[in-house]
């Protein structure tokens, strides 16, 4: 099985990107892979807790909970997140939050790397 | 030893979105990567800019007297200092008519010893050939 390493950099509300990284990341793990995805600049917005569901508007809390239990692993850009206020305190459980060479990082032993940039 | 090299394609103009300085900055971190590999083990980033992309590279930007933000062109001169290959797309320079008199070329007055490359696109092409990922921006 591969390594497989998503980088997302748009946002959860205003565009489907993040949703398809969830759906891809969902797929690969139920193939074994493992995946890692990075979130970056609006991408951020998913690391936040206490996300609300309305049918108009993406909801990816949920889903990521279920795959994060499943052996997602989820890193959001600590800078990024800072920025728009999200902070340690209110990011959604089993996130992590490190600096651009987390990425990097990942990127140097991953078999496939898919880079969603942003809006 | 191994290595991993990413090139980053900037291909959109900058302060429409933060697309240009999120692709800096993240080349930029791979000064610091080594924290996540084993010794001996790397990650190399090139950097081009295409299309609209080139736009990012005009100097004397002046994003800090109007905005209160850092300048794209001190993150392409941040790159520089670190080492980067950062190469314009000299085809779509030329396109905006403009040429090297009119984009950051280095990074003289902070110390870096390396120049921005303007090259044909073929010249990117091959380098985009050579890197292990690409990164569209």
């Amino acid at each position: 099985m591969g390594k497989l390493t998503i980088g997302c950099f748009a946002s959860l509300v205003g565009s489907t990107n993040l949703d398809f990284a969830v759906k891809l990341s969902a797929a690969a793990l139920e193939k074994g892979h493992k995946v890692d995805l990075w979130v970056s600049g609006n991408g951020t917005m998913i690391s936040i807790e206490d996300q609300r569901p309305f049918k108009d508007y993406s909801s990816l809390q949920k889903p990521l909970e279920e795959l994060m239990a499943k052996g997602l692993n989820v890193t959001a850009c600590e800078a990024c997140a800072e920025a728009r206020g999200y902070h340690e305190n209110n990011t959604l459980e089993g996130v992590k939050r490190f600096s651009m060479d987390w990425y990097l990082g990942s990127a140097f032993d991953a078999d496939r790397m898919l880079h969603i940039g942003g809006e | 030893m191994a290595t991993t090299k990413l090139g980053f394609i900037v291909q959109r103009p900058g302060l429409k979105s933060e697309n240009q300085k999120l692709a800096l900055t993240h080349a930029i971190a791979s000064q610091s990567v080594e924290i996540y590999l084993d010794d001996d083990d790397e990650v190399l980033c090139d950097v081009a800019f295409i299309g609209d992309g080139v736009l990012n590279c005009i100097k004397d930007q002046k994003t800090l007297e109007n905005y209160d933000l850092n300048s794209t062109e001190s993150h392409v001169k941040m790159g520089l200092l670190c080492d980067l290959n950062i190469f314009v797309c000299k085809e779509d320079l030329e396109k905006f008519g403009l040429s090297e008199s009119d984009i950051v070329m280095d990074a003289n007055e902070i110390g870096g010893d390396m120049d921005v490359r303007v090259v044909p696109y073929d010249e990117i092409t091959k380098m985009m050939e050579e890197m292990n990922h690409l990164l569209f921006f």
